[in-house]
């Protein structure tokens, strides 16, 4: 071995000195570093050494390696870091290159925060058929052949025994035929109605509710819809009870809310009332646990929908219903 | 329906304003839907001072007025006789409505224009008198509006009645509500018959040949009477509540009917063959001509009214045309009666024909109210009508309708609706509706509700009279004690949302279609006959031809979709839907099969033209992709794409078309849309879809994730490149290789495809990455070159391939 280590290392910074641009500084890096460098030599012959100064002599040219490793990094970064400085620029405001997502129909949206609040109420998610049984749609719910109520819904018929669901309800019946209580279910769905204007549609989409169990009481329906409605609106939004009518509920109400848009103020989309319709609602109908072959005396419940296009007007600010079907994508995107 | 602040206080005392009045119907189920006010068309009605009268110079009758309406004077031309200078009149401006129906218009009369109108009190709906304009007091103010000045107004509630309800189809009705609002009792008209001598008996008879269909039939007669318009009063009552006045006779029956909520139903007795009624169902196929001049075909469950040969009403729908009061009518026949209300449903239904009468029937008119009205009827034709009232009344009523009670244990009604009242409160609310109470206990009521409230059946409608009465705000809000178990959730919800969240994150917007399409969308869809798709389910009453078959796939959908969105300039789309298709079974008494599919449209452009890129359009591999990252990222790895074979290509295209399967089953499909299908659609440029059953993809969603351990030993990697026929698909190579189930293969990535020279016509070349790991060690070089090399040369054989000269 002609030189030592600390020969070398002299030679080497010498040479670091006089290195006027990166490239030479990456010149002198590999001379000395490179595989077949002076320093890797050095460190490859140290086992030719004697074994008692090997491990001095060993210690002594890893140093150098981790000196001389630092400096010309730190060299090459005095000499590269200048013209990083000075030269080149991009329009940093160009826009950028994305792989658009793209969006959830506002309905799918509604839907799973109805779902989501209900769920952490305890409810459980159930779905029925959309062509449904005149059975399930209105004698299980009450509402025989030749029953007034039957106005209530323009029917779509495919035969006298089949049609198309106009509500969401018959859930109910079939839910509790499966289920002994308690039950907790929402069920939310397509409906269809003959109606097709301004304001209906002939499709759009429900979200039912049943809760049954041993003594629940009007007061409990209040406060669970009263619950939803602080979650799916605002903590402060006031609500009234109404006495209404369903044939598969007894007492029956609907639900109003102060109006989102003027506060109770009276506007267009409340008809100048302040309040907006937003739920039906009802203690379940002795009937139509009998015919699911619930005992009345030891179960109650109490049962609600509703309708989500409306829902979604009021969160959104969507005034024509028309929109939510046409799939127009400068709409669909929006949300 | 509608009722008049006026006509309602000759009933009820009103101790509320009319918007708490309104407030506290709705409060109490019956929801106003409107207030108004019945002299709101005299808005535009003011008070005139005719400044100066004038001869028009080309009428003789007319003359031309210089009218003071406050701030101007307008000249309006005027027929009326009594016209002079000094007087005040209404005066009618452009815009004004009449309760006729006529909108008034700025018009020039003979050469001479007229800005207004001066009005008789017939003309304002004031009165009966047409003769002149109406002279108003000296006092008013000109240009006030007439309403103001003479003080009219009269509120009118318009009231949405839920059809348990048809108590509340008349004025009393509404009536007795209000008192219980206001703790009053009501007024219900005092009755009084004149006296008379001769009978009833004497002249006429009623046979019930179906007391079922009718349970009741009540007549009564008058005799001499005239018909004629009716007075004023009555005529203003109609008009009110939005009835059109016809002639006295017929006015009293609707207005008695407006009062009790009973239909009544005048004939004129001399046109009744043998004077006398009877009641029966109409034979197959009788015919009969109702007041409308509709000839109408009945059948066996219709209810008839007849005279001693033929039909002359529908019962408890129309009237006949053979039996209707006329001008000349001297004697007639005064029907009230309880009819079934699932019998006139059906023939309202059956008939098309929707009255007031049918309405209030249908619901169920008070079985006790039917005599009451009745004279009420009579009475007033005496009165008005000018006749005799022949003695007696004939009330055929077989088997009286019985009374309901109900019994009402207080503690379960307190537990059923949250509240803690005590039994005399329950008593009181009940007595303000007329509802009769026994105490049997200190627990327990017998109630007997009256007979008009035929919705009252059972303990739970009790309940509800009291909530409502109590005020449903009123109940204390509470909340039900839910145990705390709870289903699994539902893997199918949980997978639709997930792949509707992976969609829209492959940048596809989520589109809902209706689920009836056109007819004619099978045809569009080129499907040949007997395709599964088209055992279409029809819609009986569909609201159009678009829209009259529940659809069997979503591609129409997503094609109207597209289309539209082209027409709005949308051009590049990417669209995805989740839902139902239905297949008919066969039988059109049993649902139909109701499918899930997710169905996808690409169209326009993979990239838009940018500073980096020009625009790029979709393809194939495009749609392909997503289809394959969606499927992967639900853990669905293994999914085969392999041509479908052109015959069953229908609305895609053959050769651009892929089969989906997984574990050897079909799951959907993937290609361009067939040009045919593009045409059929109008639409100028193509697009590519995929469609996928998403029960099944469900089925093989995996329940459960499992990690794999990540590897430590460094991979090695080998290119092979193959010659091979044109029509081998390059998956069945991959598959391949799995097949060879060699350990050390980790991945087979296909980099390169190439046709053309030097590669031979007929043939492509393949290229293949081979990654080789072991898990064990780090491979050495001459291990994995054996092994590649033993892999190359099974595909050789397997695909009869070449490898491409170096």
């Amino acid at each position: 071995m002609d030189k030592t280590i600390e020969q070398i290392q002299q030679e080497a910074l010498t040479e670091l000195e006089s290195a006027a641009e990166a490239e030479s500084v990456k010149t002198i890096s590999i001379k000395y570093l490179g595989r077949k460098g002076v320093v890797t030599q050095f460190l490859r012959n140290i086992s030719n050494l004697p074994e008692e100064i090997r491990p001095e002599a060993g210690k002594k040219a890893n140093e150098t390696k981790k000196y001389l490793d630092a400096l010309f990094k730190k060299a090459l970064m005095h000499h590269e870091s200048s013209s990083w400085e000075t030269e080149g620029r991009i329009d940093v405001s160009l826009p950028g290159r994305v792989a658009p997502r793209g969006s959830l129909h506002p309905i799918t949206q509604i839907t799973q925060n109805i779902c989501d609040i209900f769920t952490r109420l305890g409810f459980d998610i159930a779905e029925g058929p959309e062509v449904e049984t005149d059975y399930y749609n209105f004698e299980a719910l009450n509402i025989p052949q030749n029953h007034p109520a039957r106005d209530m819904q323009d029917t779509f018929y495919i035969s006298n025994a089949i049609v198309l669901r106009t509500h969401t309800s018959p859930t109910q019946p079939r839910i509790m035929e499966k289920q002994h209580p308690p039950v907790r279910i929402i069920a939310p769905g397509k409906v269809y109605r003959c109606d097709s204007d301004l304001t209906h549609t002939p499709m759009f989409h429900q979200v039912e509710g049943l809760l049954v169990d041993k003594d629940i009481s009007f007061g409990d329906l209040k406060g669970v819809l009263t619950t939803f409605v602080h979650q799916m609106f605002d903590p402060e939004t006031s609500l009234r009870f109404r006495p209404s009518y369903f044939p598969f509920t007894e007492p029956s109400a609907e639900v109003d809310i102060r109006c989102v848009i003027c506060k109770g103020a009276g506007c267009r989309v409340c008809s100048k009332t302040g309040w907006l319709e937003v739920l039906g609602s009802g203690m379940v109908h002795p009937a139509v646990f009998e015919n699911v072959g619930y005992d009345t005396t030891r179960f109650s419940g109490f049962a609600f929908g509703m309708g989500i296009e409306r829902i979604a007007m009021l969160k959104y600010g969507i005034d024509d219903i028309r929109k939510y079907f046409e799939n127009d994508l400068r709409f669909l995107r929006q949300f | 329906m509608k009722v008049s602040l006026s006509w309602l206080q000759e009933y009820v005392g009103l101790n509320l304003k009319i918007n708490e009045l309104a407030e506290a119907l709705t409060m109490a189920g019956l929801e106003v839907e409107a207030v108004s006010d019945r002299y709101d068309y005299l808005d535009t009605v003011r008070v005139g001072r005719i400044v100066n009268v004038k001869q028009h110079p080309k009428a003789d009758t007319l003359k031309l007025c210089d009218v003071n309406i406050g701030g101007n004077i307008i000249s309006v031309v005027c027929g009326a006789p009594n016209v002079k200078t000094g007087m005040l009149a209404p005066c009618a401006l452009p815009g004004t409505l009449f309760p006729k129906g006529i909108v008034l218009e700025k018009s020039i009369i003979r050469g001479k224009t007229s800005e207004g109108m001066l009005c008789s009190e017939l003309e304002l709906g004031l009165g009966n008198s047409g003769l002149g304009i109406m002279e108003l007091a000296p006092h008013l103010t000109a240009g006030d509006s007439l309403n103001k000045a003479i003080g009219l107004s009269d509120p009118v509630l318009e009231i949405d009645l839920t059809p348990n309800r048809p108590d509340c189809l008349s004025i009393t009705g509404i009536a007795r509500e209000i008192a219980a609002l206001q703790s009053k009792k009501i007024k219900y008209p005092e009755i009084a018959l004149p006296e008379s001598t001769d009978d009833i008996a004497n002249h006429t008879s009623v046979t019930l040949m179906d007391a079922d269909l009718c349970p009741r039939y009540a007549a009564g007669l008058v005799f001499n009477i005239a018909v004629a318009p009716s007075p004023f009063w009555l005529q203003d009552r109609l008009i009110s509540v939005g009835l059109k006045p016809i002639n006295n006779i017929v006015d009293i029956t609707n207005f008695v009917m407006m009062e009790t909520g009973q239909p009544l139903h005048a004939f004129d007795f001399d046109r009744l063959a043998e004077n006398r009624i009877v009641v029966r169902t109409a034979r197959e196929n009788e015919m009969f001509t109702t007041l409308d001049g509709k000839e109408r075909r009945l059948d066996p469950e219709m209810l008839m009214i007849c005279d001693g040969e033929k039909p002359v009403a529908l019962a408890g729908v129309m009237g006949g045309l053979n039996s209707e009061i006329e001008d000349t009518t001297t004697n007639i026949l005064l029907e009230s009666a309880y009819f079934d209300p699932v019998c006139i449903r059906k023939t309202s239904k059956k008939t098309g024909l929707n009255t007031d009468a049918s309405h209030r029937f249908e619901r169920g008119v008070d079985p006790n109210g039917t005599i009451t009205a009745l004279k009420r009827a009579l009475q007033l034709i005496v009165e008005i009508g000018g006749g005799e009232w022949v003695r007696g009344i004939i009330d055929e009523y077989p088997s009286p309708i019985s009374e309901k009670t109900v019994g009402v244990n207080i503690p379960r009604l307190n537990r059923h609706l949250g509240t803690r009242l005590d039994v005399a409160a329950i008593e009181n609310y009940l007595d303000s509706i007329e509802f009769e109470v026994e105490k049997i206990d200190q627990d327990t009521l017998k109630v007997t509700p009256p007979s008009f409230r035929v919705d009252i059946i059972r303990f739970e409608d009790i309940t509800e009279e009291i909530a409502r009465l109590y005020g449903y705000n009123n109940i204390e809000t509470t909340f039900p004690l839910i145990p705390a178990d709870a289903r699994h959730p539902d893997k199918k919800i949980d997978s639709r949302n997930r792949v509707k969240t992976l969609m829209a994150g492959l940048g596809f917007s989520e589109a809902v279609n209706y689920s009836f399409i056109s007819r004619q969308s099978c045809d569009h869809l080129e499907l040949p006959a007997g395709d599964p798709k088209r055992k279409l389910v029809h819609i009986l009453n569909p609201i159009s031809e678009e829209q009259s078959v529940m659809r069997t796939s979503l591609i129409p959908g997503l094609l109207q979709t597209m289309k539209y969105n082209i027409s709005q300039q949308n051009k590049n789309l990417k669209i995805f839907e989740i839902g139902l298709v239905f297949f008919h079974t066969g039988n059109n008494d049993r649902q139909p099969d109701e499918v899930e599919m997710l169905g996808g449209l690409w169209t326009g452009n993979r990239i838009d033209s940018t500073w980096f890129s020009n625009e790029i359009a979709c393809d194939y591999y495009d749609i392909k992709g997503i289809v394959e990252e969606l499927l992967k990222n639900v853990g669905i790895g293994h999914a085969v794409f392999t041509r479908m074979p052109a015959e069953s290509c229908f609305y895609t295209r053959p050769g651009y078309t892929a089969r989906i399967l997984h574990k050897n089953e079909p799951i959907g499909l993937v290609g361009e849309v067939h040009p045919k299908v593009i045409r059929n659609y109008d639409l100028k440029q193509t697009a590519f879809i995929f469609e996928l059953d998403f029960d099944r993809l469900i089925q093989s969603i995996p329940d459960v994730k499992s990690a794999r351990p990540i590897p430590k030993f460094p991979s090695t990697s080998r290119d092979i490149t193959l010659i091979i026929d044109n029509d081998i698909e390059t998956y069945k190579i991959i598959q391949s290789v799995e097949m060879f189930h060699e350990e050390l293969v980790e991945n087979l990535h296909l980099f390169d495809v190439f046709e053309g020279d030097p590669i031979p016509k007929g043939k492509k070349s393949v290229s293949f990455r081979v990654t080789y790991r072991s898990s064990k060690e780090t491979l050495e070089d001459n291990r994995v070159n054996d092994i590649h090399k033993n892999i190359t040369d099974r595909l050789m054989k397997t695909f009869d391939a070449t490898l491409p000269a170096v």
